[in-house]
C-alpha cells in the first residue's frame, strides 16, 4: 500500500464531506488564530513598553535625594535634600565608568512667547544631558559647554511647547520668557512621546543649569542627577561607584544610611516586561485553552464520523484495506484537518492583529516563533485527538462494519 | 482430488459462542468449485448460508476445517493476510450496493486497486476506467451514485469487484433491492462475467435468481442438504428479450 494513495483516499474524504470539514476545522482555526492574535498583542505591548524605557534614556541611572528619618518617622523619598550641583561635579571627576553626569533643576514655569503662554517645566541641564537622555533636536542646536559657563540665557524647548506656543513656525531664534526673564530658544526637541506612566515628555524646556539656578530656581539642591555609562554591563558597578563618592562627598558615617537613592532603567525596564511577559502568557493560555477545545472538537467529530462511517471503513476492510490503510487513512484525515485549520487560524490571526492593531492604534508584534508553536501545536492536536477514533475505526470487524445499519 | 479447484472447502465448522450458548452456524460442509462455476447459495434465514459465505470471502475465518483458495490455504492467516487476499483474490458484491456516497463511479471503482499491496505499476484510473466500460457503465464515470439509477449502482459495484480482476466474486443478495426488470440486467451481466471465465458465487434467497447459475447448493441448520446443478437453467439475455417483446 502506498502512502500516496493513502493521502488520496483521506483527501478525498475530507473533500467529499467539506460541511463536516469546516466545522471539524472550525475549532482549530479559532484556537490557532486566537493564539496568534493574543500573542501578538502580548508581545506588541512589549515591545512598546520596551520602546518607552529606551525613550528614557539608555544605561541611564537617575540619583535622587532621599529620605530623611526624624525621631524615627520617616518622612518619604525627597524629603531631605542634600544633593547639589557640587554631587554632580564629584561624580562627573570622581567616576571612572559613569560616561556622562548632569544635574537636574526642575522649575516650573509661565512660558510666554510667540502666540501665547504655556505653563510647563524648566530644566536647568547640563550639556550631558542630551546624551544621556539620548535626545535629538528637531531643529537648531542643544546649548554648549560655554553656555553652561557662562550662564546663557538659552533654552531648547520641547515637541509640545514648540506646538502650543509657535504653531507651525520654526521657534529656532525667537525670544521666550520664562517669569520674565527671556531666553533665546536655539533649539527645538525631537518628539519623544508619552512615558510608560502617561507623562508627556515634549512638554518640557531645557536650559543650562546654571542659568535656571541664578535665574529661576534660586535653590542651592536639585531635584535629581542622571548620568549615563557607556555600556549596559557597566550599570551596576557604576551604581556602587556612585554611592562611594557620594557617600564621601555627604561625609556620611559607616552607620548612617545612604542620603540620596540610586536607581537604572533597566531595573524598571524589568519589571515593566516581566508584567507583560505574564500577560502574554495568560493571554497565550487563554488561547492555547480554546485550542483544546477545538482538538476535542476534532475527536469529537472523527468519533461521530467513525460511526458514521462505519459501513464504508467495512467496504474498505471488505475490499482489502488493513486495519492499518484505514488507522493511517483517519489519522491523515485529522492531521490534514488540524495543520490546514491551523494555516487558515494563522492568516486569519494575522489578519485579525492587523485589525486590532489599526482599530485601538495598540502596537503588535506578529511572531513568527508564536505561529510556528500554534502551528505544531494544531498538529499535534490532530495527532493525539485523532489517534483514538482512528483505531477504533481500524480495529472494526469487517463484518460487523459492513452489517452495520 | 482435483488439483485445480477454486474452491476446496472441507469440514467447515463454525461455532459462535454467547454466554453460555453455543451455536453451531456451520457444521462440517464441504464444498468445491471449479473455475468458471456459477453457483448458487440459498437456504432461509439462520441457515448458515451468510456464515458460509464471510468465510468462503475470507472475512471470516472457520472454527475447524480447511479452505483452500485458489490453491492458498486461508484457514489460519492473520488479519492483515486476509486483507490482501480479499484484495487480489476476491471481488464482493452486496446487497446495499456499498458505494462511496458523493464519490464518481470511476473513484469508487478504483477503491480496490488503492490497497493494492503487491509492487506491480497499476495505472488505477485506465482500470477502473477499463472495468466499467466492461459493465456497460463507460459513459458514466463521473456520475456520484444518488445520479445512477439502482440497477446502474449495481453495476457500478460488480466494476468494482472485477477491477481487480479476482479468482471468485461473491456476491450477497445482489438483486434483492431491485426490481424485476433490473434483476434480470444484473443476472444477464454476471452470466456474462461469467462466460468470460470468473467463477461466480451468490446467496440468494429466491429460486429465481438461482435458476441463472449452474449449480444450487441449499442449507439447513449449518449443513448442506441440497448440491445439484440446476435443472432447465435460464439465461438472463433471453429473458430481456422477451420481455421487451411482451
Amino acid at each position: 500500500m502506498k502512502t500516496r494513495r493513502l493521502v488520496k483516499v483521506a483527501v478525498q474524504s475530507i473533500v467529499k464531506n467539506s460541511l463536516r470539514t469546516l466545522l471539524t476545522m472550525l475549532g482549530v482555526v479559532i484556537g490557532v488564530g486566537s493564539v496568534t492574535i493574543m500573542v501578538a498583542i502580548g508581545q506588541g505591548a512589549q515591545a512598546q513598553i520596551r520602546e518607552q524605557v529606551d525613550s528614557l534614556g539608555t544605561n541611564m541611572i537617575v540619583i535622587t535625594p532621599g529620605s530623611s528619618n526624624q525621631g524615627g518617622v520617616n518622612q518619604g523619598a525627597a524629603s531631605f535634600n542634600r544633593l547639589t550641583t557640587d554631587d554632580s561635579d564629584a561624580l562627573e571627576s570622581g567616576s571612572f565608568l559613569l560616561s556622562a553626569v548632569s544635574p537636574v533643576i526642575k522649575s516650573p514655569a509661565q512660558a510666554v512667547g510667540g502666540d501665547g503662554n504655556w505653563r510647563t517645566i524648566v530644566q536647568g541641564v547640563d550639556t550631558d544631558y542630551q546624551l544621556i537622555r539620548d535626545w535629538e533636536v528637531s531643529s537648531g542646536a542643544f546649548f554648549e559647554a560655554t553656555d553652561v559657563r557662562s550662564k546663557q540665557k538659552v533654552a531648547v524647548i520641547g515637541a509640545t511647547v514648540a506646538d502650543e506656543l509657535f504653531f507651525d513656525t520654526d521657534p529656532v531664534g525667537e525670544r521666550i520668557q520664562l517669569r520674565h526673564v527671556p531666553f533665546e530658544i536655539i533649539g527645538v526637541l525631537a518628539e519623544k512621546g508619552q512615558t510608560a506612566d502617561g507623562s508627556d515628555q515634549d512638554d518640557v524646556i531645557l536650559a543650562p543649569y546654571t542659568t535656571v539656578q541664578t535665574r529661576l530656581a534660586g535653590r542651592q539642591f536639585i531635584a535629581e542627577i542622571v548620568a549615563s555609562t557607556s555600556t549596559p554591563e557597566d550599570i551596576s558597578a557604576a551604581q556602587e561607584e556612585i554611592a562611594l563618592i557620594l557617600r564621601e562627598s555627604h561625609d556620611l558615617a559607616e552607620w548612617e544610611d545612604d542620603d540620596f537613592a540610586v536607581r537604572n532603567q533597566t531595573d524598571l525596564a524589568d519589571t515593566a516586561q516581566s508584567t507583560t511577559k505574564v500577560m502574554t502568557v495568560l493571554l497565550a493560555a487563554i488561547a492555547g485553552i480554546s485550542l483544546l477545545v477545538g482538538g476535542i472538537g476534532i475527536m469529537n467529530i472523527m468519533l461521530v464520523s467513525v460511526t458514521e462511517r462505519t459501513r464504508e471503513i467495512g467496504l474498505r476492510l471488505a475490499v482489502g484495506a488493513r486495519g492499518n490503510d484505514v488507522l493511517v487513512q483517519f489519522m491523515i484525515e485529522a492531521i490534514v484537518l488540524s495543520v490546514l485549520g491551523g494555516v487558515i487560524g494563522v492568516i486569519g490571526g494575522i489578519t485579525g492583529s492587523l485589525m486590532v492593531a489599526r482599530i485601538t492604534g495598540w502596537g503588535i508584534a506578529i511572531s513568527p516563533q508564536a505561529i510556528a508553536l500554534a502551528l505544531v501545536f494544531a498538529a499535534a492536536v490532530g495527532i493525539f485527538f485523532g489517534f483514538y477514533p482512528a483505531r477504533r475505526a481500524a480495529s472494526l470487524h469487517p463484518i460487523d462494519a459492513l452489517r452495520f445499519e | 482430488m482435483e488439483k485445480n479447484l477454486v474452491i476446496e472447502a472441507q469440514k467447515l465448522t463454525k461455532i459462535y459462542t454467547s454466554g453460555a450458548n453455543e451455536v453451531r452456524a456451520l457444521q462440517s460442509v464441504d464444498l468445491h468449485a471449479a473455475p468458471g462455476e456459477m453457483l448458487a447459495i440459498m437456504g432461509a434465514s439462520g441457515s448458515g448460508k451468510s456464515t458460509l459465505m464471510n468465510i468462503l470471502g475470507c472475512l471470516d475465518v472457520p472454527t475447524a476445517g480447511s479452505y483452500r483458495l485458489d490453491g492458498t490455504e486461508v484457514a489460519g492467516l492473520d488479519r492483515n493476510a486476509l486483507a490482501d487476499i480479499r484484495n487480489r483474490r476476491i471481488g464482493f458484491v452486496f446487497q446495499g450496493f456499498n458505494l462511496l456516497p458523493r464519490t464518481s463511479a470511476l473513484d469508487n471503482v478504483e477503491l480496490p486497486l488503492l490497497y493494492d499491496r503487491s509492487d506491480r505499476a497499476l495505472d488505477t484510473r485506465a482500470l477502473a476506467a477499463e472495468s466499467l466500460e466492461r459493465v456497460g457503465l463507460g459513459d458514466r464515470q463521473h456520475h456520484e451514485p444518488n445520479e445512477l439509477s439502482g440497477g446502474q449502482q449495481q453495476r457500478v459495484a460488480i466494476a468494482r469487484a472485477l477491477v481487480t480482476q479476482p479468482a471468485i466474486l461473491l456476491a450477497d443478495e445482489p438483486t434483492g433491492n431491485l426490481d424485476s426488470r433490473t434483476t434480470l440486467d444484473v443476472m444477464s451481466l454476471f452470466q456474462e462475467i461469467n462466460e468470460q471465465g470468473v467463477t461466480v458465487l451468490m446467496v440468494t434467497h429466491e429460486e429465481d435468481v438461482a435458476s441463472y447459475c449452474k449449480r444450487v447448493i441449499e442449507l439447513r441448520d449449518g449443513a448442506v442438504i441440497r448440491d445439484e446443478p440446476v435443472f432447465q437453467r435460464r439465461f438472463a439475455a433471453f429473458d430481456i428479450s422477451e420481455w421487451e417483446a411482451a
